[in-house]
């Protein structure tokens, strides 16, 4: 269903498709993408300096920082930030974001799947999913800022206050909508031959989705997952509200107090946002091309 | 439109097995139900009664009547920050979208571009908004930033320390990090629009401008509805970016909604009336999506493809 798994359309699109003949459309083109493609390039001067900063600044020692040319290679690269940023419990944060990331994507993704699979197959027949799956869509249009007070009240009763827990529930909670949208669209495109053979060889629905939808569907899952993750990874409100001692912090928190403390060191506070982007640009450098694809195609249509 | 290829043949589903098996599915929709009602609608509904009650964030809740709706609706701040959140949202929508509509055409018809600017315009989708709100912050300090260092006077102004500048930054850094985002969309949009189409204008004798004044543009209302819809509700998501970046400053002159919320609720220890800005975020949230869909009018499948 991406984009890209498509044949590749034979046409070059855009509007830069020149008048008559060949030999001008190839010089139509050219120039009507002067203005587009110019733009294209400018941005991303402008978006790649501010990366380059971080990363060249973060080498640099604390005095040079002052004195250098913002924009040239460290003179004396150093690994002193990202040694008094390790020192600062920064491994700490990593693993509860790692904890809180796993512990709500994986079962949202999960249950997501399911209910993805049952609205698929069952919204024929049954008015109760179909009004379920209208709950869901509503739910996209929901800004989880503006139910942070009850969540706090309701993880306060339930006794969760401070602990990691507090931020899987609700994280779960708002992944499911979009999760549920993008995992059934797909599920749809599984041919209805393919449930009906599964059927007639006497398959559970159960065992119709584990052994057919799931790994029919799991480019999709993937983009979910990484698209859900990438979100949980660097929440910042939830840890915000719903924890307090420094034990408990994510890595964004964690990011956010580094920089009260640390804030004139400015390579050292470069230094903690590389480390807390690394795991994420990992993660992308092997996921890349499904969650572009993904993306693109979930949204574009 | 849809991006799916269909699948080639479907068979007509039998409505007799439907019932059947609708009982055997229905339990799995479950498990994501209860979640998502406990930490999802459960609150929603309870940002609505905590608006009418008195909570200091660690007492008795107790009942207030309207003494939150009153105190919110009367008081000027509410206003102030509604307007910001409107101004937030208009300025980053009117910024980015001729920007990523002009770069999504250029990248539809440039393949060998394509790729590798994609994996380039992603990485600001990766960064999280503290690590974006804290680079820029230092980026933009006016004594030891950018500006300072290169000594371009230009670029070396108090960026966060006046009212209309820090608006600027802020629209500049959200536009950093999305504008790649809809580009994408758009040349996925741009790349579905079918040649034909432009071949029929260039017998018409259209020319380029024409073209994608009548062509391009109309051809993409749905990518652009969706790309607005992102943006637009997206835009009242801003609060992390905010927080950390100006925290509402300086003065009060990037307070959005939220942010007033947060404010309210967790230094002001006034819950009641917090929830009550919650409820209108809410409402504004719902109302936006509602009109845009509105926008987008009728099916999507029948009037893209129209006259193909």
């Amino acid at each position: 269903m991406a984009v890209s798994t498509r044949p590749a359309p034979p046409r070059s699109g855009g509007p830069a498709l020149a008048r008559q003949s060949g030999g001008r459309r190839k010089w139509g083109l050219r120039r009507w993408n002067w203005f587009g493609g110019s733009l294209g390039w400018l941005w991303l001067v402008v978006v790649m300096v501010p990366i380059y900063w971080i990363v060249i600044t973060s080498f640099k020692t604390r005095a040079n920082y002052y004195v250098q040319n913002p924009l040239a290679p460290p003179t004396a690269p150093t690994l002193e930030n990202y040694r008094q940023v390790i020192e600062a419990d920064f491994t700490r944060y990593f693993t509860n974001s790692v904890i809180v990331t796993a512990g709500a994507t994986l079962p949202a993704v999960l249950i997501s799947f399911m209910a993805a699979y049952a609205i698929v197959r069952g919204s024929a027949g049954s008015r109760f999913l179909r009004s379920v799956n209208g709950l869901f869509l509503m739910g996209l249009a929901i800004p989880l800022q503006a139910v942070v007070i009850p969540i706090y009240l309701i993880i306060i009763r339930l006794q969760m206050y401070d602990t990691l827990m507090a931020i899987i529930l609700p994280s779960i909670a708002f992944a499911i909508p979009l999760s549920v949208l993008v995992l059934a669209n797909f599920i749809r495109d599984v041919p209805k031959e393919l449930f009906e053979s599964m059927r007639l060889d006497g398959a559970t629905e159960w065992g119709t989705l584990w052994r057919l939808a799931f790994p029919l569907t799991r480019p999709a899952l993937v983009t979910v997952t990484i698209y859900q993750g990438l979100g949980v990874w660097n929440g910042f409100i939830l840890p915000l509200i719903l924890t307090q001692s420094p034990d408990q912090r994510t890595l964004p928190l964690g990011l956010w107090s580094f920089q009260g403390q640390y804030g004139v060191n400015v390579p050292a506070v470069l230094a903690s946002v590389v480390l807390t982007t690394l795991p994420i640009l990992i993660c992308y450098a092997i996921g890349r091309r499904q969650l572009l694809s993904g993306l693109t195609a979930g949204f574009g249509r | 439109m849809t991006v799916l290829a269909p699948p080639p043949t479907r068979v007509p589903e039998r409505s007799t097995s439907a019932g059947g098996r609708s009982k055997s599915v229905s339990w799995m929709v479950l498990p994501a139900l209860a979640v998502f009602v406990a930490f999802g609608i459960v609150p929603l509904l309870g940002a609505l009664g905590l608006s009418f009650t008195q909570w200091d964030g660690i007492g008795q809740i107790n009942p207030a009547g309207l003494d939150s709706w009153k105190a919110v609706l009367t008081e000027p701040g509410l206003l102030h920050a509604l307007w910001v959140t409107f101004l937030v949202m208009a300025l980053s929508w009117v910024f980015q979208t001729p920007m990523s509509l002009l770069i999504g055409v250029f990248l539809a018809a440039h393949k060998r571009y394509r790729g590798l600017l994609a994996v380039l315009y992603f990485i600001p989708l990766l960064l999280s908004s503290t690590a974006i709100a804290i680079t820029y912050s230092a980026l933009l300090n006016p004594n030891f930033g950018l500006g300072a260092g290169l000594g371009v006077e230009l670029l070396n102004q108090d960026w966060l320390g006046q009212g209309n500048l820090a608006l600027g930054v802020l629209i500049f850094v959200v536009s950093w990090q999305f504008i790649p985002f809809h580009s994408l969309i758009y040349q996925g949009g741009v790349r579905q629009i079918p040649t034909s189409l432009y071949e029929a204008a260039e017998i018409d004798g259209a020319g380029k401008i024409r073209t994608f004044f009548s062509i391009t543009l109309p051809q993409l209302k749905y990518t652009i509805i969706t790309s607005s819809t992102l943006m637009v509700v997206g835009s009242l998501t801003f609060f992390d970016l905010i927080f950390v970046l100006t925290a509402g400053g300086p003065g009060d002159s990037t307070q959005v909604l939220a942010l007033e919320m947060y404010q309210l609720g967790f230094k002001a220890n006034l819950m009641g009336p917090a929830s009550a800005i919650a409820v209108i975020l809410v409402l504004v949230g719902l109302g936006l999506a509602l009109l845009l869909r509105r926008l987008g009018g009728g099916s999507e499948a029948d009037s893209q493809l129209e006259g193909v």
